[in-house]
């Protein structure tokens, strides 16, 4: 069965894939839900993932239209085909929900993560970190002698793999933005 | 054109303007500005109830019975905790209704002021939308698009929480007008899926329509449709128990209810068919029995208003996505202009295949005896007030279910009953709401004992508007259907299910100034119940009822449409570990 191409949704605009083909497989997708700034709006939005016990595995947001107040909330989460559609077509029921789009089906997009690192640690450790945040280009946005605080961007698996690397230099603590994602293209 | 008026003002007006004839409400602390007004004008009726979660169940009543929007008018606090069980309620059952309620001044909001709550905190998850109100000069707005919210797309709770401030305050009033808020429901289904539906009709050869709360809920023009399509293909029809009266119970393609206590011939014919027509029901869980083998050979298409109720349970063939009235229009347009086809072999196979399943007659039992069976009390009630200009209401459990099967509904909105939350309580303020929408009309609220005592404060509002609503207890002194589950379930241990300590319904209907009537004689039934719709004024009418009556048919928990049980014979040990673990 091929999709029905529905772009208007019942709030009007998601795109809702009513013939969707089911498997059982966890599939991990990133969604792009634009919506009426208006107080509570972010807390109908959790509270549906958590009323209906689907993941949040990143939930980023914030107001990218000021005239139009509106705000961008994007969230990767994971589930069964069939959970992901429902999730979609939940989130579109909301009223002040504007629009839907679940970015891992609707052609190519980029994801992008902020990190901050504070490494602490003295000598070899010190100057390894530096080499290795040069290597990923990691900006040090703080300095002492004994620690720094570094500044990346990236993709979440390279902000892991960033992470992982300083652990044994004297990682300690960590600050991560979750993922803000946009569609590639036009 | 703008007004300058207090909010309190603004209240009244947006009601008015909205055409808003009825409010059930409970003043307080919060809301006292609103009532101000309530107080100095004519044109909007305010009925007293006796407790908040009756005025959300009244204006439920109120709007299944007339299509239009129920409205309640709240205090902060307490008043609003005590509608959140009638808020789900109709979020459940897609009821469209707005609820006003007082909140705390603004500048006192997170202070735990006296009688102050998170109102839209607590009831965002059991409304369509809420609004909390901080400016007066916005809640005109507001107000109007409350109501454009709870009636548009699938119906809905909404509430709209105003503190005192907010109330008192003057500010510019903004009359009506066509809402221009983004939330514009797409009410026409897809053509291409819709001629896709209209070519499976021909072809079918084992098909059944099932029906529910949507076709109601789109209007009576819908129920008309259905009838016109189901006349024309000469398909079967069940319904679930939101959909009752959609189509006439006396109509030939008529099987009945479905579901877990439906009837034989529903079931089986949903198990068995090779085309299921879904108009404007859910899957409920109610419906399907264990989902692995719903309707295993079946194609289905499913017309839904909600893209969320499609493909959440079960996985459909023909999705169409829009508002059943405008569907059922476009679909039988396109398949009379294709030349009206079915396919009439097969189908006179299929009636005389559901003609033999009829012939079970899943319903009959033996009335004998001095004590009245409770299908028997129904049987006598649907004999003596089928002619009526008739609405039931209905509580929660075992009698909902006899009801549904024993009572004939020919028209929708006729009929009041708590569906997907199963709310017990519902029914006795539900009518309250019904018969203050149709004073000239009988109302009958068909209820259990221990459903009726849960609202039966309300007593005292019927009594005040002198609502001659009549309430038929079948009283078996149990929770019948929890002990049905206990003797099914739990090796017939009968933990708390038991109704001690009841009141003389007779004395306690005279304590409210009422009339009650007591019957356990099947011979004198007939009479009291006469007497009941002679008296003209509220009725208890306690009808003492067959004690460990079971419900049947029913599907069991974790079984399927075609393993019903039929009768007491068929109980024993049928429901495995795995099935007892459903509700």
């Amino acid at each position: 069965m091929s999709a029905l191409k529905i772009k208007k949704g019942a709030t009007s605009h998601s795109a809702y894939n009513l013939r969707p083909n089911f498997s059982d497989v966890i599939e991990r997708h990133t969604l792009a839900v634009l919506v009426e700034n208006e107080p509570g709006v972010l807390a109908r939005v959790i509270g549906l993932f958590s009323g209906r016990g689907y993941n949040i595995d990143s939930l980023t947001v914030a107001e990218v239209d000021h005239t139009g107040h509106l705000s961008r909330i994007t969230i990767v989460t994971s589930g069964t085909p069939q959970v992901i559609e429902q999730i979609k077509a939940q989130l579109g029921r909301i009223v002040p929900v504007h629009e839907v789009h679940d970015l891992t089906v609707e052609g190519k997009s980029v994801e992008r993560e902020l990190a901050m690192f504070k490494v602490s640690g003295k000598g070899e450790h010190r100057v390894e970190a530096l080499r290795l945040a040069d290597i990923f280009r990691a900006n040090v946005v703080d300095s002492t002698l004994e620690s720094f605080v570094f500044e990346i961007t990236g993709a979440p698996e390279k902000i892991d793999a960033f992470a992982d690397l300083m652990r044994p230099l004297g990682l300690t603590e960590v600050a991560r933005t979750g993922v803000a994602a946009l569609s590639r293209g036009d | 054109m703008t007004r300058q008026m207090t909010g309190a003002k603004m209240i009244v007006q947006a009601l008015i303007d909205q055409g808003v004839d009825t409010v059930f409400g409970y003043p307080g602390g919060a809301v006292l500005p609103i009532y101000d007004e309530v107080f100095q004008q004519n044109s909007i009726k305010h009925v007293l109830v006796r407790h908040e979660q009756g005025a959300v169940h009244a204006a439920e009543g109120y709007a299944r019975s007339t299509g239009k929007p129920g409205v309640v008018l709240v205090t902060s606090g307490p008043g609003a905790t005590n509608a959140v069980t009638g808020l789900t309620d109709a979020l459940l059952d897609s009821i469209p209704i707005i609820v006003l309620t007082g909140q705390v001044p603004t500048f006192m909001i997170g202070s735990d002021a006296f009688q102050e709550a998170d109102t839209v905190g607590i009831t965002r998850p059991c409304t369509k939308h809420n609004w909390l109100v901080k400016e007066t000069d916005k809640l005109a707005g507001v107000l109007h698009e409350a109501f454009h919210v709870a009636t548009s797309g699938r119906p809905g709770p909404v509430l709209v929480d105003i503190p005192k401030d907010v109330q008192f305050a003057t500010g510019s009033y903004e009359a009506r007008k066509p809402s221009t808020s983004h939330y514009q429901p797409q009410v026409k289904g897809d053509m291409e899926a819709i001629t896709e539906l209209a070519a499976a009709i021909e072809k079918a050869k084992r098909p059944v329509f099932y029906t529910g709360g949507g076709v109601i809920n789109s209007g009576p023009g819908a129920s008309q449709l259905l009838r016109e399509l189901v006349e024309a293909t000469g398909f079967p029809i069940t319904s679930t128990l939101m959909g009752l009266g959609a189509y006439p119970a006396s109509g030939e393609k008529w099987l009945g209810m479905l579901g877990m206590h439906g009837l034989y011939e529903a079931n089986m014919a949903m198990h068995g068919c090779d085309l299921m027509i879904n108009i404007g029901a859910r899957f409920d869980d109610r419906i399907t029995g264990v989902i692995d083998a719903f309707s295993p050979k079946s194609k289905k298409a499913h017309i839904d208003i909600d893209p969320s109720s499609i493909n959440k349970v079960i996985r459909v063939d023909i999705p169409i996505m829009g508002d059943v009235g405008h569907v059922l229009e476009d679909l039988l347009k396109i398949w009379k202009s294709r030349g009206r086809k079915t396919n009439g072999e097969a189908l006179a196979k299929w009636w005389k295949q559901i003609d033999e399943w009829r012939s079970v007659d899943c319903l009959k039992f033996k009335q004998s005896g001095k004590t009245i069976k409770p299908q028997y009390a129904l049987q006598r009630l649907e004999a003596l007030t089928k002619d009526h200009d008739r609405y039931i209401c209905t509580e929660v459990g075992q009698h909902q279910m006899w009801a549904a099967q024993y009572l004939g509904f020919e028209d929708p909105n006729r009929w009041m009953t708590s569906g997907g939350l199963g709310t017990m309580g519902y029914g006795f303020p539900a009518s309250i709401g019904v018969q203050m929408a149709h004073p000239e009309s009988l109302v009958i609220n068909v209820a259990g004992e221990a459903s009726w005592l849960m609202n039966m404060q309300e007593m005292g509002t019927a009594m005040q508007y002198n609502l001659p609503v009549k309430q038929f207890i079948l009283n078996n002194e149990r929770l019948g259907m929890v002990r049905q589950w206990q003797e099914l379930l739990h090796g017939e241990r009968y933990s708390h299910s038991w109704s001690e300590s009841l009141p003389d319904f007779v004395k306690l209907a005279e304590a409210f100034g009422a009339k009650g009537i007591l019957c356990k004689d099947p011979a004198d039934l007939d009479d009291a119940i006469m007497e009941m719709l002679n008296h003209d004024g509220p009725v208890i009418f306690d009808c003492l009822v067959e004690k460990h009556e079971n419900c049947f048919p029913m599907i069991p928990s974790g079984k399927a449409h075609n393993e019903m049980l039929l009768g007491e014979a068929d109980t024993q040990g049928v429901i495995d570990a795995k099935g007892s673990v459903l509700v």
